[in-house]
């Protein structure tokens, strides 16, 4: 089938195999930052953005998100670099196969909660595993972001 | 010192964190074969029939492998040095397989679709064995796991193999039966910890390809690309010049990717087929078709006179090493060898049975036995507290190893560097014991307090080494080579950070090369804790000599002598000052115009001793009286790792090892039903920790000096995951009166509801 969707602000017009899913879809053109960790949309490493919500691409026909806008990680720019910076200066990132998820996911919570709570936050974010880091250093980063971009 | 004790930013955070290709299924080239396994679903069973012609007309089916295609050599897939003490038990494909999910034949295709409709389309006829699926049945059980008369090992590790024995052993210091009828009290206990997945997000994964001289070139998501190169030369009958290995960026690994699980699959359907090809395991091939903890039951009894002085400790380990051995002799030794040290003793015993069942195969996972060992000592003495009603802190500050003391158990080594008591006397502070109960009530819940403590090593003593290399490039700056593989711990950033303290530069000058078998030098891996503490030294002994030659050569282009010249990272002058030489200036000279020669120095290092990290956890949890539900409130950990090398880095391996603990402690478990399948096969099922699980997790430093360590450093990367077990199942055990022996701590087990085992 043919579908038609807007992938980091670039066409994409292809004809794809119905059943292929979004995560597929994306890597094999070239958006490798979108990472699978399981079958059972459990992990949240496939995580990208349609029409500024998180998805889990892993979890989606490629087909659904015809006529849509995908943003992968290497199309977040500023907002992702400033608080990727702030992951590397706790050493958040490990070894490093969550983090594009995570960015993902932090940036969609930004837009969507107003000063959330750190138990809002890990609500929010919960369905991102990681296996590394234990957690706090993300924590304490996002907390970092989010502080430094509201003033 | 400029760069050690820094948070340096790791050197590949600016690529991994704008999601850069730089994993392995990234950089795969797009025309790979794809390969899919065939897996056994028999605990055990001979193969006696297999017809894949069927399967073969499938289109964009390029071949189908069986046991009757591959060399018949066995060998282990065990990341270790050789000889292994790993047995050469298992084949590419065989006709018997010993578990479900053991490989039972490899298609390759096209594309990942044509070869699922090719796996169901194999026919094969299995005479099925009834399994030996219980381990504590295994020892001279009439079934037999591996009966074949080419089984073989190569060190003598004790193994009686028709007994399903792979490995046994006894080591005995003084008189322990004597010690204990001497005692006031003697605990006696079993306990228990469960076959546990490393579940690193990166699954298993490795593609391989032919280059211009027809050598087969393989690039794995691995921690042992030497041994990889190794293993695959003994599985396909090549010789190890015909392969080369690539470690690109690694998605995790915790001790899974010490195991070559994947690697033999790629090397031998590209070496047949002369074509690129791929293998990524699913989650679910990599929970039931790769390693796990090995799964061990442990009698404790441990001694103690009334004013709680600690005697005598007698330990019995059995270990669960499933269908094949890897690391089956190794792991076990550690729940001994790295519990009974720490504390100071009369006399010790440790005596260990490892057994082969119809079960997944073991490997290595953090911690590697000393988490199994340390979960039950530590918790003989919590219940050893608790009987004498004696404060646990105080229990141990009485009797822990301290810096100085000769450790029997721990091939007589002595403490140099250990500041435990340190540790434990800071975390007290940080949890505020001394004005906390051990229980304390909150009304619908019950808060508890448990404590532990942990050791590990550092490397493997006169077995393992680390080697590098380091040139002076003609800009000034440096590239270093390694062999041992960043997993995403950061061991680029801080070998690069040991460069720069030596060199008297900055970071940034330092460039790290990842591992490619045929350029990095010879490093046995990142595993056993090893990277920071022998390849570190090698760094500091390589960066010592290329020193010597800057100087040496500087006192050539300069026409003076060596003992008239300073290297301060920057310039190179003579004492009084009357010539000077910029590092870049001099680096261009040797590389050109025909004065000077390119300056690099290689070294590699292999450490007499393994200086044990130790550390102190503190739990403090919540149980709901109605439902058992057990709550992380807070967790301290104090860590003596020698220096910290880098502050950030050495911190999130604390709470990384913290949370994989907790993980451990009150949820992972490997689960099999009665006909030895996995139940626990996802994350569904098989729950990690997620950020809500963990609580607060509390990290410090006691730093001792480790003086046989780079720069006084010792290993952090595995202590960190042994002390939740413990202390969480006491501070239950405070909270709920319940103590749970048999991992995880679960609301039904706290309850007593289910029976532990
Ligand atoms: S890959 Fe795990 S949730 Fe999508
Ligand atoms: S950094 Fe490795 S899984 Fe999160």
């Amino acid at each position: 089938m043919k579908i038609s969707l807007t992938v980091n602000g670039r066409k994409i017009q292809e004809d794809i195999q119905e059943s292929m899913l979004l995560i597929d879809f994306l890597r094999s053109h070239g958006y490798t930052s979108v990472k699978r960790g399981c079958e059972t949309s459990n992990c949240g490493l496939c995580t990208v953005l349609m029409d500024d919500h998180p998805i889990l691409s892993c979890s989606m026909l490629a087909a659904r998100a015809d006529g849509h806008s995908i943003v992968t990680l290497e199309g977040a720019g500023k907002e992702a670099e400033a608080f990727a910076e702030f992951m590397a200066k706790e050493g958040a990132e490990q070894c490093g196969f969550c983090s594009p998820g995570l960015i993902m996911n932090v940036i969609a919570m930004k837009k969507e909660l107003k000063n959330p709570t750190k138990e809002e936050i890990k609500q929010y974010l919960s369905g991102n595993l990681c296996r590394c880091s234990g957690y706090m250093s993300q924590m304490r980063a996002i907390e970092k972001y989010l502080q430094e971009e509201s003033v | 010192m400029k760069q050690i004790s820094q948070p340096v930013v790791k050197k590949d955070a600016a690529a991994l964190l704008s999601g850069k290709p730089v994993y392995t299924d990234d950089l795969a080239m797009k025309d790979c074969l794809i390969i899919k396994l065939l897996r056994s679903p028999h605990a055990f069973a001979k193969i006696k029939k297999i017809d894949t012609s069927k399967a073969l007309r499938i289109p964009g089916i390029e071949a189908i492998f069986t046991y009757e295609d591959v060399p018949n050599t066995r060998f282990t897939l065990a990341g270790q040095t050789y000889p292994e003490l790993s047995p050469y038990d298992g084949k590419i494909l065989e006709n018997i397989v010993r578990y479900v999910g053991d490989e039972v034949a490899i298609i390759v295709g096209k594309d990942e679709m044509c070869c699922e409709q090719a796996k169901k389309l194999i026919q094969v006829e299995y005479e099925v064995y009834e399994p030996l699926l219980d381990f504590t049945k295994a020892i001279d059980n009439k079934i037999v796991v591996h009966p074949e008369d080419d089984y073989k090992y190569l060190v003598d590790i004790g193994n009686e193999v028709k007994r399903n024995i792979v490995s046994q052993g006894r080591d005995e210091a003084g008189d322990v039966e004597k010690e204990l009828s001497l005692c006031d009290v003697v605990i006696e206990r079993d306990y228990h910890t469960k076959a546990n997945a490393q579940a690193m997000m990166e699954t298993f994964r490795s593609y391989a390809y032919l280059d211009a001289y027809n050598r087969l070139n393989i690039v794995s998501s691995t921690q042992i690309p030497f041994h990889v190169r190794r293993i695959v030369a003994n599985a396909l009958e090549l010789p190890k010049s015909k392969i080369r290995v690539i470690k690109p960026r690694i998605g995790g690994g915790f001790g899974a990717k010490q195991t070559a699980c994947c690697e033999i699959f790629s090397a031998f359907v590209t070496w047949k087929l002369k074509k690129p090809s791929k293998i990524v395991y699913t989650r679910e091939e990599t929970f039931m078709a790769s390693n796990s903890r090995h799964e061990m039951k442990m009698h404790v009894r441990v001694g103690a006179m009334k004013d709680g002085t600690i005697c005598a400790i007698d330990l019995h380990t059995l270990s669960n090493t499933g269908a094949y051995g890897e690391h089956g002799p190794t792991t076990v030794g550690l729940s001994g060898h790295k519990s009974l040290p720490l504390y100071k003793l009369n006399a010790s015993c440790f005596s260990y049975e490892v057994v082969y069942t119809n079960t997944m195969r073991a490997g290595a996972y953090r911690g590697y036995g000393a988490t199994q060992g340390i979960f039950a000592v530590e918790s003989a003495i919590n219940e050893l507290a608790d009987a004498l009603k004696m404060d646990p802190c105080e229990l141990r500050l009485k009797n822990m190893v301290e810096e100085g003391d000769i450790m029997p158990q721990y091939y007589n080594e002595t403490a140099n560097s250990c500041t435990l008591k340190d540790c434990l006397l800071k975390a007290m502070e940080l949890i505020d014991w001394k004005n906390k109960s051990l229980k304390t009530d909150l009304g619908d819940k019950v808060r508890g307090l448990g404590v532990a403590l942990a050791m590990q090593g550092s490397g493997i003593a006169n077995v393992d080494v680390g080697s590098v290399r380091i040139k002076l490039e003609d800009d000034g700056f440096y590239t270093l080579s390694i062999g041992a593989t960043d997993m995403g711990t950061g061991c680029d950033t801080i070998l690069a950070q040991m460069a720069a303290e030596c060199l008297d530069c900055e970071v940034d000058q330092i460039v790290v090369q990842g591992v490619d078998t045929d350029s990095s030098p010879y490093d046995t891996g990142s595993y056993a804790s090893s990277t920071t503490y022998v390849t570190g030294m090698a760094v500091v002994k390589a960066c010592e000599q290329l020193k010597e030659k800057i100087v040496k050569e500087a006192a050539l282009l300069m026409q003076t002598k060596e003992e008239e010249l300073v290297f301060d990272g920057k310039m190179i002058r003579t004492l009084d000052e009357n010539k000077a030489m910029s590092l870049n200036e001099f680096a261009y000279l040797c590389a050109a115009g025909g004065k000077g020669k390119m300056l690099m120095a290689d070294d590699s290092h292999s450490s007499m001793v393994s200086p044990p990290p130790f550390m102190a956890g503190i739990a403090e949890v919540d149980v709901d009286k109605l439902t058992g539900e057990i709550t992380m409130h807070d967790y301290v950990a104090v860590v003596d790792c020698g220096t910290v090398i880098n502050t950030n880095l050495a911190r999130v391996q604390v709470e990384g090892g913290i949370a994989q603990g907790i993980g451990m402690a009150l949820l992972e478990d490997i689960v099999y039903d009665k006909n030895g399948r996995m139940i626990a096969n996802s994350f569904m099922q098989y729950k990690l920790p997620t950020r809500k699980d963990v609580g607060e997790i509390r990290v410090d430093f006691m730093p001792s000096y480790e003086p046989t360590g780079p720069f006084g450093a010792k290993s952090i990367g595995e202590v960190v995951i042994n002390t939740p077990s413990p202390a969480i199942a006491s501070a239950v055990a405070h909270a709920s009166g319940q103590y749970v022996r048999t991992l995880p701590i679960t609301p039904e087990k706290v309850l007593g509801f289910k029976h532990e085992d």
